[in-house]
């Protein structure tokens, strides 16, 4: 994870559940390149072809509900999604992107500062997101300790791979 | 986050959490790592096998205590669906994960749990599917994780959970005849809304809740999911018992909110004179009384008696009660899924199945079926949809455009035998 993460806005609203993600017709999909193709078919159908690698996800309340699908946030994830940021997120979404080693930040009021396009700047630890558009900013809780370990090992994954190795002998 | 002084009481998910992580008292808010008593793994299991490779695991903490059942599509309907039962089997084969609920013993996951006493009282149990949620009503935190996290469940048996906070909803009065558990859930869903308790534990209590049978219960804390919940719960009592007694696989740790325990939000409900209730598209929230919804004279295609959410044998029987001797109405297509093998069983030892089958219904095998657009009975854009599951999304059921309504079991029959949304009550 980076301190500090940049990229293009892509807004979205409220409620984006996880079938608008990803359908559940992709559900038999276990590559991550094929899913991205189909990502946000329902939400944002223009997505999947206009995303660039870092493009930053800004969303309202309660992103991700729905389904405990880890599709979406890998979908998004392979697509090349810097980060998510939202008002607020359902839970399993929020976790399952967080173990993916996706940098996943609710800011109560993010929607609202944001118009697609936008220039967005991020700061992890400092707990702040600025539109670089029109210099507004906005505080959130930064991560507990804990969260923020797991992104910078890349995601449990990762992490536990480093507990388990470090669980042998000698 | 855990130095309030920690004086008052708990509620019944921080009792089980504070178990689960082995400290004296916890707190909202506070990360804790707890232990697995029970992990449960569906067809999304199929990747949580690479990354349980990946992390350079070698053995699954304990195999009494991981459960796979297959569900969403069984017997395999695609390619894809094969593939990710192929890679369950021969992970089960590998690590000696003996309980495996396979074709021809299969059932939707959550089924199997609850009525195989997978979860009892005091476990902290989790599973590869959002419903997981249903099995607190034996008085478990039982909660749906995704498959990486799953990965480390089985790697470690345990996983970081931070406490959540815990609303009370409190149910009085009786439910009147025709008005069901699942009408009570929508109620609550209209009140609590579907982001009014993300993250937090949804406690029930109060007289309604200790009248109802296990099923019943089973029913509200399944739908505490589209609410947000991370957990839903129902303190244990003398029915859980008697439901758990011949099937209960691990010793159960039964407990109780402490009498001053601190509740983020109480929300009281009183069932007296409450009519039935259903879920207009295009969320489980959108709830209105169903016979203003039945005065509209909405239309439907499709009609689904299955899902975890209501398609156990009480479901099945009280509406071949209603369906008996009546034909579905022409136009209509009536699906009946059962929740698992054995409630199929049972119905064809009650003679329910014929009951369907004569009345021009068509009775599956159990699965999750029509739930989630993915497998059979998908809904093309134009279509209206009357369903007894839990979710009404815009695409759950195939086209994003189809509409479904979300309602009791007994309102399905209604609703397809007139093929208009329809009051149960009207045809008892
Ligand atoms: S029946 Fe529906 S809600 Fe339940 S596990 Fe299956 S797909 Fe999910």
């Amino acid at each position: 994870m980076q301190e500090v993460i940049q990229g293009r806005v892509w807004t979205l609203g409220d409620d984006v559940d996880t079938d608008g993600i990803i359908s559940g017709k992709y559900l038999t999909v276990i590559d991550p390149d094929e899913l991205k193709k189909h990502v946000f078919e329902i939400a944002l159908p223009e997505f999947a072809q206009g995303a660039r690698p870092g493009d930053i996800l800004v969303a309202g309340v309660n992103f991700g509900c729905g389904s405990s699908r880890e599709h979406a946030p890998q979908a998004l994830r392979a697509i090349g999604v810097g980060a998510i940021v939202a008002d607020t997120f359902a839970r399993i979404f929020f976790r399952n992107s967080i173990n993916l080693g996706l940098p996943t930040v609710e800011a109560k009021g993010v929607r609202a500062i944001f118009e697609n396009g936008d220039p967005a700047r991020i700061e992890m630890r400092g707990g702040t997101i600025t539109n670089e558009r029109t210099g507004v900013q906005i505080h959130f809780p930064p991560l507990p300790t804990h969260l923020l370990e797991l992104l910078e090992a890349g995601g449990l994954v990762e992490k536990v791979r480093r507990e388990l190795a470090g669980q042998a002998p000698g | 986050m855990s130095g309030d002084g920690g004086t008052h009481g708990m509620t019944l998910a921080e009792k089980v959490l504070s178990r689960a992580s082995g400290l004296d008292h916890v707190v909202p808010g506070q990360i804790i790592e707890g232990r697995v008593d029970l992990a449960m793994m569906h067809e999304q299991g199929a990747q949580t096998v690479g990354p349980f490779h990946d992390m350079g695991a070698l053995k699954v903490w304990d195999t009494d205590r991981v459960v796979i059942a297959i569900d969403h599509w069984v017997p395999a309907s695609t390619e894809g669906a094969a593939v990710l039962h192929r890679i369950l089997r021969k992970f089960a084969a590998e690590q000696h994960l003996d309980h495996f609920y396979d074709v021809g013993n299969h059932g939707i996951c959550h089924q199997i749990l609850a009525e195989n006493g997978w979860v009892v009282p005091g476990d902290l149990a989790v599973g590869t599917d959002s419903h997981t949620n249903m099995l607190g009503a034996v008085g478990s935190v039982s909660a749906g994780i995704g498959p990486t996290e799953m990965a480390a469940v089985l790697a470690l048996g345990r996983l970081w959970l931070k406490v959540p906070p815990t609303i009370q909803i409190r149910v009085h009065g009786t439910l009147g005849h025709g008005v069901t558990a699942k009408d009570l859930i929508l109620k609550v869903l209209g009140e609590v809304k579907t982001t009014g308790a993300t993250y937090k534990s949804v406690e029930f209590c109060g007289p309604t809740i200790e009248s109802l049978s296990m099923p019943e219960r089973f029913t509200l804390c399944n739908m505490t999911t589209e609410m947000g919940a991370k957990c839903g719960v129902i303190a244990p009592d003398a029915k859980t018992f008697e439901y758990l007694a011949k099937t209960a696989k691990h010793s159960m740790h039964p407990l109780y909110a402490d009498a001053d325990a601190q509740y983020e939000r109480v929300v009281d409900i009183d069932v007296d004179g409450m009519p039935p209730m259903v879920a207009c598209p295009y969320s489980p929230d959108n709830v209105r009384p169903l016979p203003e919804v039945a005065a509209e004279q909405v239309k439907v295609d499709q009609v689904f008696l299955g899902s975890c959410t209501n398609a156990r044998i009480e479901d099945i029987r009280e509406a071949a009660a209603l369906m008996k001797g009546q034909k579905v109405h022409a136009g209509v297509r009536f699906i009946v899924s059962p929740a698992s093998t054995s409630i199929y069983s049972q119905c064809l030892k009650e003679g329910l199945i014929e009951v369907f089958t004569e009345a021009g219904a068509v009775f599956t095998n159990s699965s999750c079926s029509a739930c989630f657009g993915g497998n059979m009975g998908i809904l093309s854009p134009e279509e209206v949809c009357a369903s007894s599951s839990n979710r009404n999304f815009p695409g759950r059921m195939g086209a994003k455009e189809a509409r479904i309504y979300l309602m009791s079991p007994i309102a399905t029959v209604a609703t397809a035998i007139r093929g208009v949304i329809s009051d149960p009550r009207e045809m008892m």
